[in-house]
């Protein structure tokens, strides 16, 4: 590693670290990991199982990971993408291949503590072989101020019996201008979870549009969604499960808390192509609860004390 | 002592209790009664400071009224509602610790032994997945944890089960040991036998304060005596 490329990834492991990561999770040859500045792949660790390839492009980076079949692997897989120039684009794509039978975790954090006009890109496709599970969660660290613009994308297709769950987390710094579009296409008797937790601040723009296709006989599937706006920020979720397989279940969950100018429109969609199936949804935004607010004031926090407290557990 | 003085609550633009004047004194259990809809839970409510007041409400002396429910909470009023609140993400263990002073676990796990809960309970989300008579044994561990100098306890053994019942009599009779004046709402016998005195409320005004045991017999043959249009 030259000097430029060790410092770089010295910085982000800090910064990894600095936001409850576990940076000897970086170091180790126990745990598969990936560390990118802007369109710099600074560090690659593979274990048994698990193989990752990546090419260098313009503003990102392409990278494949595959899984082989019937490997459990035992530590979550660490990824660090991160943009520590204070402005500029970065994309990655990724193609991630879970082969049949096989079980992994990743940990994804996306990185841009100096952002003053930055632009991420995740795009994905995912694939689950028959029978295999995948977690994914990704969590944003973003500084205080500056202009950032994330858009996740990912197409995941989950196999018969297999299980994909995906968890979105900004909650640290401004969120920006978020625009999540992911689309989840479910085979016979397999599993999925979408859940976002957004903490919107200022003036941040948020979007997610999630949609979830229950093509397989008995699939099941949830989207949730938990955010917190205030100042003027706004959002617009949309959760769309379709019903297609028999016996399929899904389930949209939306619950925003809006404070001070902040506003929101959730927008459920619930779509049975099959009398077998059965889509349900529920969606509510509104202030703090106002129980749970005197029930914490009623123990002597503050208004803005009691605030923090539910708001807390919402994104938690 | 907290003294109700010509103390009147006013909800949704109409005086719900009115002229109320009582005594409570730490240490003592004062139970109130009356029929559903006589004005109890905005008493307590009033109390709290949570709806706006006419009238006066002093502790030690001092017009404590203009004060917010969190400027009362800290001088050592609290309230546990008759249907506590649920909160998603934050667990048993994290709610407790709000309330502990000492902000220790042994501490919490010590007001969770008295409610009768297990330990293992630290760990549960305070959300749906609590029965109704757990979220009530989980309220009043808050408030023993509080260590207040009045609580105000809406109905605590309602819709609970007899196991549940004597574990929370316990608790507000170790309130009371503690030095707590606890202002208590129930229909329960057992209940109001704990009581060292007892009030009944009637059409949002407190129409006999005597000891609990003539109280309740006045109270079983007479709910409400008052019959006028508010």
């Amino acid at each position: 590693m030259d000097e430029m490329y060790s410092r770089e990834y010295e910085a982000l492991v800090k910064y990894f670290e600095n936001s409850g990561g576990d940076p000897r999770a970086l170091r180790s040859s126990e745990y598969a990991s990936m560390v990118i500045n802007h369109n710099r792949v600074l560090h690659v660790s593979e274990v048994d199982g698990i193989q990752m390839r990546f090419e260098r492009m313009e503003n990102g980076v392409e990278v494949w990971i595959t899984v082989n079949e019937n490997v459990v692997v035992k530590n979550p897989v660490h990824l660090c993408f991160g943009m520590l120039p204070r402005s500029g684009r970065q994309i990655i794509r990724s193609h991630i291949n879970v082969g049949d039978g096989s079980r992994v975790k990743f940990l994804s954090h996306c990185i841009f503590p100096k952002a003053v006009d930055i632009e991420h890109v995740m795009d994905s496709d995912v694939t689950i072989g028959m029978g295999a599970s995948m977690e994914y969660e990704e969590v944003h660290i973003h500084g205080k101020s500056g202009r950032i613009r994330v858009v996740p994308k990912a197409i995941v297709n989950v196999g018969p019996g297999g299980y994909y769950s995906s968890t979105f987390v900004v909650k640290t710094g401004r969120a920006g201008n978020v625009d999540i579009d992911y689309s989840l296409f479910l085979s016979d008797n397999s599993s999925a979870s979408l859940f976002s937790k957004i903490y919107g601040r200022y003036n941040d723009k948020i979007r997610v549009k999630e949609s979830m296709y229950l093509k397989g006989r008995k699939s099941r599937g949830i989207i949730k969604t938990r955010m917190v706006l205030r100042d003027r920020s706004s959002s617009e979720v949309i959760g769309e499960v379709v019903g297609i397989g028999d016996d399929s279940r899904g389930h949209v969950d939306c619950m925003e808390v809006i404070l001070d100018d902040a506003t929101a429109r959730a927008s459920p969609i619930v779509y049975a192509r099959n009398p077998k199936a059965k889509v349900t949804h529920e969606a509510a935004i509104g202030s703090v609860d106002k129980k749970q607010l005197l029930t914490l004031m009623s123990r002597g926090l503050s208004e803005e004390e009691s605030i923090d407290v539910i708001v807390g557990g919402l994104l938690r | 002592m907290l003294s109700l003085r010509d103390f009147t609550v006013i909800r949704g633009g109409s005086k719900i209790v009115r002229d109320v004047n009582l005594d409570f004194e730490e240490g003592k259990i004062h139970i109130i009664l009356g029929s559903n809809g006589s004005g109890k839970s905005t008493l307590a409510q009033g109390i709290m400071g949570i709806f706006p007041t006419d009238g006066h409400i002093f502790m030690d002396g001092e017009d404590i009224s203009s004060l917010k429910v969190d400027e009362r909470a800290r001088r050592g009023i609290t309230l546990a509602f008759q249907e506590p609140a649920r909160f998603e993400g934050i667990t048993v263990k994290d709610y407790l610790l709000i309330s502990s002073r000492e902000k220790k676990l042994g501490e919490v796990e010590d007001a969770l032994r008295m409610v009768g809960l297990p330990r293992t309970m630290l760990f549960q989300e305070m959300d749906d997945s609590l029965s109704g008579g757990e979220r009530k044994r989980i309220e009043l561990a808050s408030v023993l944890l509080m260590k207040p100098r009045f609580a105000i306890l809406d109905e605590p053994d309602s819709g609970i089960d007899i196991i549940s019942f004597k574990r929370i009599a316990s608790a507000i009779k170790e309130m009371r040991n503690r030095g707590t004046g606890v202002i208590l709402i129930t229909h329960a016998e057992e209940m109001i036998s704990l009581g060292d005195v007892a009030s009944i409320l009637c059409n949002g005004r407190v129409v006999v304060t005597g000891k609990p045991a003539d109280v309740r017999r006045l109270f079983t043959k007479t709910p409400c005596p008052i019959r006028e249009v508010r």
